[in-house]
């Protein structure tokens, strides 16, 4: 093919008769507010590991909303519980303990 | 004093040789299992222990103090701590003196083990009673203080406040059945002497009791029934004491013994643990001072609950108790018998979150900071210090630029850790129970900070400075917290501070005053500002600002209202300006806070004195305004 020096960008189309909406429900169960995230990105913005790696609550949310639980995963994984997400997050989230929550509930090895 | 009873034995005293054999061996097979369960080093420990004499001393003196006559307690509350003591104490020295009678007059009898309780059945009086006549004074006496201090007990069951506590802790069904016994063993003790008083004789209680009766009851015929009841309450409240809070009576001195060993917390249930949730006497002391408390609702999260599920291994109960607490020590503080629970709540915790999944790789890659300090000019004489703001600092900017400040205004060169971000401290993983991931954060600051060289290091977050004290090999460089270096530039005259007319408050940060023990340096250092008002609760008591990371899963709502509870205790004196040392604490008290609301630091900036050129940062608002 010819380089046009841009591509296009893959499909980001989610089957969301695929997704684990099961396992995700069992989260909202223990963590309800999850739901009220409006994907403003303050815990982003402020985090410690957010620095050096990709670590993001919001970019996690989202994409457990989409049923994308591997790539869920690398967004949390750096975070060193630090708890300046939960001061900053508009929307009274805890999202300290959504964290450990996730890794709980997705039994992430 | 001879004896009455020629076999020394009536049936009476079965009830409670039950109750006490019973008794032996359940403790005997306690002590056995703790045992077992404490790690090998901790057990030579233990048993090193035993032969210093400075542990020993240490041992009698705090199981004096502490068990038998309950000093804690006292200086708090005087009249709860005389209830404790009274009871304790006086049941102490009975048993002493019972057996000094039977080694001073029945030697015969030595070693049985009922024979002292009952004494005063199995004796009679003959010629020489004089000779006796001062253990029978000293028994009334402390007869009458357990009494009295029983009396209290009852009347605290209908109105605690009048012995200085709001809540009292919901008794087991267990607990009443023992209780009760409790209560009624004494006074039946009191009868069964008086009946008796005619004949084993009596002092200023006993006798004139034993008169009183004589004239309408016949005394005689009441001596077996009142034996016999005494004995089985007794020995019901040694068999139920097992299953009961009593069971602290036991155990408590044997916690002393493994405290003062050095022994601390490893597993949430085994071992130094289980001591520890025996030793809990369900007084409810914790009630009053956890700040989750500000709502009734949240009684049931408080450390006398979590121990009682403990005891039952109700796990679901135990983990929502250990999720949910503030960890911010008051408890703790309080506690007469100092049970750690906040550290069995953080074992607890590790057993749910330890293994969960983490990924630090990145620290790898981090790079300690530029050799140069950030800050240095020729007239500079001073090592320079390393400055470590941490994280939540680095949400109040304000802090860190009122230190640097400082900084500059002492000439002191300084080299900036985490400017431009940096790995958290470890103390929030330590916290939620993952000690494995904080473990790694931990190396690799080490490594940050003895790449940096300096042999001070600053904080300004007390968090931090908890965790770099005590769990940081950082031999060689001295650890501070910003309020003692502020405190130790003022006493070298590296900074001077206008007075002013300003009265201040000073909020005692959880883990700078209780987890550090530094109460005084800021308080000196406002001093030196202006006029320090007192808050309604301070030092020991101080109320936790509702936002710390210590708890789980408290809610907004409710850290909010611990939040405002707190502010209340602050602004009991009107002060101008409410002064704390704690980035958290900042930040969470000036989203309600009614009055100005600033660090220590940004105070200081704030009343320096001009002895340089005004800088252009030294007149910028900071970021908490009103
Ligand atoms: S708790 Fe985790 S996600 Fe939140 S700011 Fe700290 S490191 Fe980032
Ligand atoms: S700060 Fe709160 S609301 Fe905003 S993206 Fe993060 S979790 Fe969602
Ligand atoms: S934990 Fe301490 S303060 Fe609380 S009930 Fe037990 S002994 Fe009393
Ligand atoms: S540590 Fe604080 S929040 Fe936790 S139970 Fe004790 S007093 Fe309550």
């Amino acid at each position: 093919m010819a380089d046009f020096g841009y591509s296009l960008t893959p499909s980001s189309r989610i089957d969301l008769n695929k997704a684990d909406r099961e396992t995700f429900g069992k989260l909202v169960k223990l963590e309800p507010d999850v739901l009220k995230c409006m994907a403003c990105g303050s815990c982003t913005a402020s985090c410690t590991a957010g620095v050096y790696t990709r670590t993001s609550i919001r970019s996690a949310i989202l994409y457990l909303q989409n049923g994308r639980e591997k790539e869920a995963l690398e967004f949390i994984k750096g975070c060193m519980l630090c708890g300046k997400c939960t001061i900053v997050c508009p929307r009274a989230i805890n999202t300290r303990q959504l964290v450990l929550s996730i890794c709980k509930i997705y039994n992430l090895k | 004093m001879k004896e009455r009873i020629l076999s020394g034995y009536d049936n009476f005293v079965l009830p409670f040789m039950i109750g006490m054999v019973f008794l032996c061996i359940y403790l005997l097979i306690g002590l056995i299992r703790i045992l077992k369960h404490i790690p090998g080093p901790d057990r030579k420990k233990l048993a090193l222990s035993f032969i210093n004499p400075r542990i020993i001393y240490k041992d009698c003196r705090d199981i004096l103090c502490d068990c038998l006559l309950h000093v804690k307690i006292f200086k708090r509350k005087a009249l709860l701590g005389y209830m404790h003591a009274s009871i304790a104490f006086g049941w102490f020295m009975i048993i002493v003196i019972g057996h000094i009678e039977v080694a001073l007059y029945t030697p015969q009898r030595n070693g049985l083990i009922y024979y002292p309780v009952f004494f005063r059945y199995f004796t009679m009086e003959n010629n020489h009673t004089l000779r006796g006549a001062f253990f029978f004074f000293l028994m009334d006496f402390f007869l009458l203080v357990i009494l009295s201090g029983i009396a209290l007990a009852m009347y605290k069951r209908v109105r605690s406040i009048a012995l200085g506590m709001r809540r009292t802790t919901k008794p087991s069904l267990a607990d009443r059945i023992g209780l009760y016994c409790l209560w009624a063993i004494f006074p039946l003790r009191l009868l069964a002497e008086s009946f008796t008083a005619g004949i084993s004789g009596g002092s200023f209680l006993t006798k004139p009791m034993n008169f009183l009766f004589a004239n309408f009851l016949s005394n005689d015929y009441h001596i077996l029934p009142t034996w016999w009841a005494y004995s089985t309450v007794l020995g019901t409240f040694l068999l139920v004491m097992p299953f009961t809070r009593y069971m602290h009576i036991p155990t408590e001195a044997f916690l002393i013994l493994l405290r003062n060993a050095g022994l601390k917390v490893t597993r949430p249930r085994k071992g130094f643990a289980e001591a520890e949730i025996y030793a809990c006497s369900s007084c409810g002391i914790c009630l009053d001072a956890c700040p989750m408390n500000m709502q009734k609702k949240n009684l049931k999260y408080s450390s006398v609950y979590f121990i009682r599920f403990l005891r039952r291994h109700n796990t679901r109960k135990i983990n929502e108790i250990a999720d949910k607490c503030l960890m911010c020590g008051k408890c703790v503080a309080l506690c007469p018998v100092g049970v750690e629970s906040c550290a069995i709540k953080r074992a607890q915790r590790s057993t749910v979150t330890d293994g969960l999944y983490y990924d630090y790789s990145y620290l790898k890659t981090l790079s300690p900071v530029p050799a140069n300090p950030a800050d240095v000019s020729e007239t500079m004489t001073d090592k320079p210090v390393l400055y470590y703001a941490g994280c939540m600092t680095h949400l109040t900017p304000g802090i860190s630029k009122a230190m640097k400040e400082i900084f500059r205004a002492a000439e002191i060169p300084y080299r900036f850790l985490d400017e431009n971000g940096g790995i958290c401290c470890g103390r929030p993983l330590m916290l939620a129970g993952k000690e494995k991931a904080a473990r790694e954060l931990v190396r690799k600051n080490t490594e940050l900070i003895r790449a940096a060289g300096c042999d001070t290091l600053v904080l300004s977050c007390p968090i931090c400075f908890k965790v770099f004290r005590e769990e940081y090999d950082l031999q060689g460089i001295t650890i501070l917290h910003h309020t003692q270096y502020i405190e130790n530039l003022i006493r070298k005259g590296k900074l001077k501070l206008n007075a002013t007319s300003r009265s201040y408050v000073y909020h005692d940060p959880c883990e700078l005053g209780r987890g550090a023990k530094v109460y005084e340096e800021p308080r000196r250092i406002l001093e030196r500002m202006g006029r320090l008002v007192k808050a309604e609760k301070e030092k020991e008591e101080s109320i936790c600002c509702g936002g710390s990371l210590g708890s789980l899963t408290l809610n907004y709502e409710d850290r909010i209202k611990i939040t405002r509870g707190s502010l209340k205790a602050l602004t009991y004196n009107h002060p101008d300006n409410i002064i704390t040392a704690c980035p958290l604490c900042l930040k969470t008290f000036a989203a309600q806070s009614p009055v100005k609301v600033m660090d220590i630091a940004q105070a200081v900036t704030e009343n320096l004195e001009a002895i340089r050129e005004p800088a252009a940062s030294g007149t910028e608002k900071t970021q908490f305004g009103n």
